[in-house]
């Protein structure tokens, strides 16, 4: 099973995958559209609202930002993160190892490699769906800046492959599903707290600032805080190519990683 | 004519245990072939290996001249599955089972529904349509499983165990359907620990035990051969494999 098979095996068909998990995600709608909808109005309550109040202006890039908007484009962030991570570790999980939904697409036309590719790309469209409910929310209490907030949306769909595919590669390591754990605790709770999210990282000492640098949320963050402030800038280009080759690489290694776990 | 499908010295190791060790076989088109053999012989894991669910550690298998090695998709699309283990998507319906599964071979919407009412029909699955799958009886479970195996239209159908665990009514009537598929032409691979399931239906089969063939022939050959015309194809096995193979 070298590189090039991989590739090779990729075909249109991964959309079938995915095209079955968007029908799953639609039969039990109501669970899926209306979290993204609600945890943000939530956030802007306890956060913006509740904490904003003790919290003076905070500054950013030299400027000063009432907290609430400062924490907007976070909470985007957060949620395509979570979303399209959750997707993949748990669902994808669960559906190639318990629910044998594997087992039953293998002896079709797909290959593995399609069925891995459609597992992504419906755990990314969940993080774009995810980034979008939470756009809005936060365009509606006037937090985002136009037209500048657009790239948001497309950034949410790498952003959501980027996490996914982290996903997939965690759910194709962990040998039981309580597993699932370990990630969560060493990988995406520290995101969740240090890649700028609630503060800046401008007043951390540097070698915290340092290690936030090679966690993925922070780029996205960062991008994702730029375009809703209107202050998109060409270094967010080195958080772009990040994000890029990150997503590449993983993608890659949770198929290849998840593949030789399913077949044997 | 070429046989439909031809397995040679086919292998499959799980480490140690040579699960499958070195078996060859030719199926004519048109004819219903078994694979018999007590629990553990090796019969899934050959079908799994026909269907491109498990790579090869040796050999090869062609269906209709495409290699399993060389061209799994090409082979994947001429066969129907019905597996032993129930894999139907317990996230849908009865009807979305099938109009889900037609997808992956490409087959656009409006011929999957017609083919779907078709087999619905045919394996009285009517009563059940919009049920979730966990609310089916095993034998409702395995009539779908069969009906989801001949959506695509196949060239050849692979039955692993299609009865097993089934009630007597249940088990005519799925051999009701093979038996009308095989009049049709329908090209079958049968995998079975039944032996009057064997006896019924099999044109020839191959009797495997510890991944190895020991003895192929027509039902009735086989019981001239070994019992000298007395007796039946259960008297055979039992004396060729030296097992109990009923296990349930
Ligand atoms: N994934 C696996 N890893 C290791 N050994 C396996 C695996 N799958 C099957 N085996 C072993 O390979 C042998 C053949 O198994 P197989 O499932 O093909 O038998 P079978 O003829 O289908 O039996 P049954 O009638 O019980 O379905 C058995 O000894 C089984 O324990
Ligand atoms: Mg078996």
């Amino acid at each position: 099973m070298n590189s090039t098979c991989i590739l090779k095996n990729i075909s249109y068909r991964a959309r079938y995958m995915w095209r079955r998990n968007v029908d799953v995600s639609l039969v039990t709608w109501k669970t899926n559209v209306i979290p993204p909808l609600i945890e943000p109005v939530l956030y802007i309550l306890a956060f913006g609202i509740g904490l904003g109040a003790y919290v003076q202006k905070i500054s950013s890039d030299g400027r000063a930002y009432d907290y609430l908007t400062f924490l907007a484009p976070g909470m985007i962030a957060v949620g395509v993160m979570f979303h399209a991570t959750f997707d993949t570790m748990y669902g994808a999980f669960v559906r190639l190892r318990y629910q044998k939904t594997f087992d039953a697409v293998i002896t079709t036309p797909l290959s593995a490699e399609d069925i891995l590719v459609g597992e992504i790309l419906s755990g990314a469209t969940k993080g774009l769906f995810a980034g979008a409910a939470i756009l809005l929310i936060v365009t509606l209490f006037g937090l985002a800046s136009y037209p500048s907030s657009l790239i948001i949306l497309p950034l949410s769909a790498l952003a959501g492959l980027m996490f996914a595919s982290f996903g997939l590669l965690f759910a194709a390591m962990a040998p039981y599903i309580d597993n699932l754990n370990l990630p969560i605790f060493l990988f995406i709770n520290p995101m969740f707290l240090f890649s700028g999210t609630f503060f800046p990282l401008d007043g951390m000492p540097g070698w915290v600032k340092l290690a936030a640098n090679f966690l993925p949320l922070t780029h996205f963050v960062n991008i994702t805080r730029a375009a809703a402030f209107g202050r998109l800038n060409p270094w967010l280009f080195l958080d772009l190519l990040y994000m890029l080759v990150l997503t590449a690489g993983v993608a890659y290694l949770a198929v290849y990683k998840m593949k030789t776990r399913l077949i044997k | 004519m070429p046989p439909v499908i031809k397995a040679v010295d086919l292998r499959k190791n799980y480490g140690e245990l040579r699960a499958v060790d070195g078996i060859d076989f030719e199926i004519e088109r048109g004819e219903c072939f078994g694979l018999l053999g007590p629990n553990g012989a090796g019969k899934t894991t050959t079908v799994k290996m026909l269907t491109c669910a498990l790579p090869l550690s040796g050999g090869d298998i062609t269906v209709e001249g495409l290699s399993v090695n060389e061209d799994p998709r090409g082979v994947k699309y001429l066969l129907g599955v019905c597996p032993q283990e129930i894999n139907l998507d317990p996230d849908f319906s009865v009807l979305k089972n099938l109009i889900v599964y037609s997808r992956y071979f490409d087959i656009p919407y409006s011929e999957a529904k017609k083919r779907a009412d078709g087999l619905i029909n045919r394996f009285h699955l009517h009563d059940k349509l919009d049920r979730p799958i966990e609310d089916l009886s095993g034998g409702l479970k395995k009539r779908l499983l069969m009906a989801r195996a001949l959506i695509n239209k196949p060239k050849v159908l692979v039955l692993d165990e299609p009865t097993t665990g089934l009630d007597p009514q249940s088990r005519r009537q799925i051999w009701e359907e093979v038996r009308g598929m095989k009049k049709n032409g329908l090209t079958t691979l049968l995998t079975t620990h039944y032996i009057e399931e064997a006896e019924l239906l099999c044109d020839r089969l191959v009797i495997i035990d510890s991944g190895k063939i020991i003895e192929h022939g027509t039902p009735g050959q086989l019981i001239s051969k070994h019992l000298e015309g007395k007796g039946n194809l259960e008297d055979v096995f039992l004396k060729l494999t030296g097992k109990n193979l009923r296990d349930e």
